[in-house]
């Protein structure tokens, strides 16, 4: 390794830092997808403790939905409001309804409510599995003899692969009744208007493409949120560094996610 | 009978162990002493499999858990007890919740049995009839004592106690030591303590090691411990520290 003092040091210093950083986040990679395989491995246990894994539906999964709904009324109201300028004058107002839901069940729906769910899924899953960490409480559940992925991950994964997509169902509900009174109340169009072409437009295959993708964003942020958390270390200040992070990948994870599933499923 | 052998594991450039040498015979109550950092927690990790060494292995009972498949390293597990520094409870479950967790996971018992034996084992601690209360309403003394009925809920061989008197006030902390050995005796387990409670060492040990620069540099009784003329040991007992450069860790 290049000494910081000398010449050599102070040119290649830089490179060597970033050739670390890169071998550091290769082995993450490695370690990420062998926890994985772990969980894989012992997905079959959801069956046998099953209160575990009602507990993190209503946990992650239904004590979410304020903040779905809250997200939804206010994403579909601006994609009513904005869909209505960008036509004015160019497309027929009857198109304003399908052009606001094809919106809301492909994109909007699964990519905003899944936003809101990473960062509030991931970050408290990191918290609380790094707060265990950082407390050897994870080691005294593996000093049982009790998987701690098997235990603390699976069912948390297992939990918001499902709820997920439930989440959204719910948040394309409420989005379309957003948009619908935004644009009937203070921008003049009828309700047949809105909705009168709707069922033309409408293919099953775009609410299970939109579907299928959430439960991905699900699985991806629990996934994240775990393995942060997991991988926690030096007390409560790691423990808020495991936060952010899982904030911010599971974030980035799910608009990679978003654009590789669309190029597989469109 | 636990062998550690040639034990030596590495923290990045840190040399924790250095190859340590240590036969643990059944039904034995060795204290493990030796200065804050000096890697007792991570010997003790060691062998029950949490972690795995560089290099060297340990044999539990003639069954190697070092570097061991998990199935095995589970399987070698379950006949050890182990009352962590900070007892560890699992903060988000009851006392109950806590003692049961591994007779839900590895028995069949019904939740009547369940139930019977973790009042045994609260009854054993001194904390009888604390079965709903949460972590968050123990004193540091109470927790270590729900700690130490976890642990030995599943009958163990093997108990590991890593300073189960650090933070304690000398009578809690006496009453913890006189748990120890009345469990040593009751249950006929092993037992492995870590700790640099010399009051504590003396109380408790058949023998008593210590760990010094990543090895064990002595070995002998607690009378052998107090006699000894070998300046590492008698510093440490007399709690003189050896130059200014020795860093205090809480
Ligand atoms: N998981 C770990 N990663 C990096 N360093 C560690 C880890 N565990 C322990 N260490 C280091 O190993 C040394 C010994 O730690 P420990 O066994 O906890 O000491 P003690 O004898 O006080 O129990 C310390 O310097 C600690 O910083
Ligand atoms: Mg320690």
């Amino acid at each position: 390794m290049a000494r910081s003092g000398s010449i050599e040091g102070v040119l290649l210093g830089p490179i060597y830092l970033l050739g670390r950083r890169f071998v550091e986040f290769v082995a993450e990679f490695g370690r990420f997808g062998m926890m994985m395989g772990r969980v894989v491995s012992e997905v079959g246990d959801i069956f046998r403790r099953r209160d575990l894994f009602f507990r993190e539906c209503v946990r992650l999964g239904t004590d979410s939905l304020p903040l779905v709904l809250v997200v939804g009324v206010f994403a579909g109201a601006v994609s009513g409001w904005q869909l209505s300028y960008q036509m004015e004058g160019y497309l027929p107002r009857d198109l304003l309804g399908p052009g606001v839901f094809k919106s809301i069940v492909l994109e909007m729906g699964p990519v905003l409510t899944g936003l809101v769910i990473a960062g509030r899924v991931a970050a408290s899953i990191a918290a609380e599995i790094g707060t265990m960490r950082v407390t050897e409480q994870i080691d005294a559940l593996e000093s049982m003899a009790i998987s701690s992925t098997r235990y603390l991950a699976v069912p948390r994964i297992a939990a918001m692969t499902i709820m997920m997509p439930i989440l959204v169902v719910q948040a394309n509900f409420i989005a379309l009744m957003g948009a619908w009174f935004v644009t009937t109340m203070f921008l003049s169009f009828t309700t047949a208007q809105f909705w009168g072409l709707v069922p033309n437009f409408f293919h099953v295959y775009d609410i299970i493409s939109g579907l299928l993708k959430s439960c991905f964003f699900g699985m991806s942020s629990a996934m994240i949120g775990c393995y942060v958390g997991f991988d926690a270390s030096g007390g409560a200040e790691g423990v808020g560094t495991a936060t952010i992070k899982a904030f911010v990948w599971s974030s980035i994870a799910l608009l990679v996610l978003d654009y590789i599933l669309a190029m597989i499923l469109f | 009978m636990i062998e550690s052998r040639n034990l030596k594991k590495s923290f990045g450039e840190k040399q924790v162990l250095q190859g340590v040498d240590l036969t643990i015979p059944t039904a034995e109550s060795l204290v493990i002493i030796g200065q804050s950092g000096c890697g007792k927690s991570v010997f003790l990790k060691h062998l029950v499999g949490l972690l795995d060494p560089d290099e060297g292995e340990v044999y539990v009972d003639g069954d190697r858990i070092s570097n061991a498949v998990r199935a095995d390293v589970y399987r070698i597990r379950m006949k050890f007890g182990v009352l962590f520094q900070s007892a560890a409870l699992f903060d988000s479950m009851t006392v109950m919740d806590n003692v049961s967790l591994g007779l839900i996971e590895h028995t069949d018992m019904s939740r009547s049995e369940i139930t019977k034996r973790v009042a045994a084992c609260l009854e054993m601690v001194s904390l009888p009839g604390t079965e709903k209360l949460k972590p968050s309403e123990l004193s540091g003394g109470m927790r270590k004592r729900v700690g130490l009925a976890r642990a030995i809920a599943m009958k163990p061989k093997y108990i590991l106690y890593d300073e189960p008197t650090t933070g304690l006030d000398p009578i809690t902390a006496d009453s913890i030591n006189d748990l120890i050995i009345s469990l040593n005796e009751e249950l006929d387990v092993t037992t492995i303590v870590v700790t640099h409670d010399m009051v504590s060492a003396f109380k408790i040990a058949d023998r008593i090691v210590m760990l010094h620069e990543g090895k064990v540099v002595f070995t002998g009784t607690p009378a052998e411990t107090k006699s000894t003329k070998l300046g590492i040991v008698r510093r440490f007992i007399e709690g003189e520290s050896e130059d200014q450069s020795v860093v205090t860790h809480y």
